[in-house]
């Protein structure tokens, strides 16, 4: 299904993700120091959304306190009308790296959040994981014995398997090499098109952000603030070499602050 | 290794074999030239080995020494592990309870053998008793520095999935701090072996320190003395043997530098 229509369908639907004057201040040796200044966005279910903006300024920290790993210092948080007060297996967050459990198999890993199901059934996702992530040989395999980009899959099977309906992912490329990485964005928009979950991706990579989401959201340079929300109106699969790609990827950049020439 | 040069399977058992000869060869000949009539030869050393096994007395002492060992250090795992687990968890219990541990640490287990005879009196609970002082306080320490250096991204991702606390120690921290624990295990194994040689030698009657310390004084067998040192020896080398073979263990593999 084109993205467009997903959004299309999500415009008439409440928002899933709301996000209001939402602010964070860190305690840094007895000095405050502010890395969140008054967020305010909504994200729609089955919407993908990026977050970009230049390193350090706080992208993580933002992605962090809405997973409910970190507690907010102003404003709200709420997912289907509700705040949100902790980690719940509802949104699962994928890390950069290191983020599988390395003393579990593949299925060991896909399984980790599935305890209370039934044998069979159990046994039955962990397969369709495996399968979605096109792991299939490798279920007894150990971490150690995966590619970086295998255990990063890994990582979106295990957050997948419990079913959640948003997915948080921390550069979760970002430790991958630049070709690897190409082939997980795709792999990535595959899911996303079956699975139709709602997907907040922090990234600094600008075209990965054009080429992936609905909605890039760009913020500033610590404290972190919205600079802009732009929407990508490009029907998938999107042509890299299109004029409305470069325009976005520039419109992007130039947000950002960087030249266009090196 | 750092040597970029890779031995020779036939090189590997060779040159061993050699330096071992020659160890023995300089031995040998020190006892000769210098006349000695204290310190054995390799050949009596040899014949006294053959005497313990002929008399049965060398398999009694090496199962009382295994048994106060295996005793002793199996109850430093029991309790060592949970209570390491927990210190490193709770920061609070830690700060209560490490400065006593820390001063408790570097006293030598041989320092409490005076102290292990008051309580449990000359025999088997006493050696058990020093066994077990010696090996808990490595696993303790291993579990606190195996708890804490957990990665931050690993007890976040257990908690993203609705764990428990007491979930998240089983399921994340426990294994993820397993190879640290399995370390210190091992550190502890080996001092039990040091430490229950040197307690038979004083709390007990029997077991290989008291086969040495017997050796000695019944007679000054200096050859019987060096064949139980011997004995010591290999089946020490044994112990850490089999208890690196736990490393290799697949969930526990990733945590070791050298693994293949």
């Amino acid at each position: 299904m084109a993205s467009a229509e997903i959004v299309a369908e999500a415009a008439g639907t409440a928002s899933k993700l709301r996000i209001q004057h939402l602010g964070k201040v860190f305690e840094r040796d007895g000095e405050a120091v502010s890395a969140l200044e008054d967020i305010n966005f909504d994200v729609s279910a089955g919407e993908f959304i990026c977050i970009v903006g230049p390193s350090g300024c706080g992208k993580s920290t933002l992605l962090n306190v809405l997973a409910g790993f970190l507690s907010s210092t102003s404003g709200s948080v709420t997912i289907d009308g509700e705040a949100v007060s902790g980690p719940d297996p509802r949104r699962i967050m994928v890390f950069q790296e290191r983020g599988v459990f390395p003393w579990l198999t593949v299925e060991g890993n896909i399984a980790f959040g599935l305890s209370k199901l039934p044998r069979a059934e159990r046994e039955e996702r962990v397969a369709h994981y495996v399968q979605t992530v096109r792991l299939q040989g490798f279920e007894n395999a150990y971490p150690s014995d995966l590619s970086g980009g295998m255990k990063q899959r890994l990582q979106v099977a295990r957050a997948l398997a419990v079913n959640p309906d948003i997915l948080y992912l921390d550069e979760p490329f970002g430790a991958l090499d630049s070709i690897t990485r190409v082939i997980m964005r795709g792999e990535l928009l595959r899911i996303w098109q079956s699975e139709r979950r709602t997907i907040l991706f922090v990234t600094h990579d600008i075209d990965e952000a054009v080429q992936l989401a609905d909605r890039v959201v760009v913020l500033s340079s610590r404290p972190a603030r919205i600079k802009d929300i732009l929407t990508i109106d490009i029907p998938h699969p999107r042509n890299i070499s299109s004029p409305r790609y470069l325009q976005l990827r520039d419109e992007l950049l130039k947000q950002i602050g960087l030249a266009y020439e090196i | 290794m750092i040597s970029m040069t890779k031995p020779r399977v036939w090189e590997s058992f060779f040159w061993p074999t050699i330096a071992a000869a020659l160890l023995l060869a300089v031995w040998h000949y020190s006892v000769v030239f210098s006349g000695t009539r204290v310190f054995p030869s390799p050949m009596s050393v040899r014949a006294g080995v053959s005497e313990l096994l002929q008399q049965n007395v060398l398999w009694a002492d090496i199962g009382d020494s295994l048994r106060r060992v295996a005793v002793g250090f199996c109850a430093a795992i029991l309790i060592g592990i949970p209570l390491g687990l927990w210190l490193g968890w709770s920061a609070a219990a830690n700060q209560v309870v490490n400065p006593t541990l820390q001063i408790l640490r570097p006293i030598s287990p041989i320092a409490w053998i005076p102290v292990s005879i008051i309580f449990f009196g000359v025999g088997d609970r006493a050696a058990i008793f020093l066994v077990f002082l010696a090996s808990v306080f490595p696993i303790v320490q291993a579990c606190v520095s195996g708890v804490s250096s957990v990665s931050p991204v690993l007890r976040s991702a257990g908690r993203n999935f609705g764990l428990s606390t007491s979930q998240l120690l089983r399921r994340v921290i426990f294994p993820a701090a397993l190879p640290q624990i399995l370390v210190g295990v091992r550190i502890a194994l080996g001092i039990a072996w040091l430490v229950v040689v040197a307690a038979e030698m004083i709390a007990v009657d029997s077991g290989l320190g008291y086969l040495v310390i017997d050796s000695r004084n019944s007679g000054k067998r200096y050859d019987l003395v060096v064949a139980a040192m011997l004995m010591i020896g290999i089946i020490g080398l044994i112990l850490d043997f089999s208890i690196r073979r736990v490393e290799r263990i697949k969930s526990v593999r990733w945590g070791f530098r050298n693994a293949s």
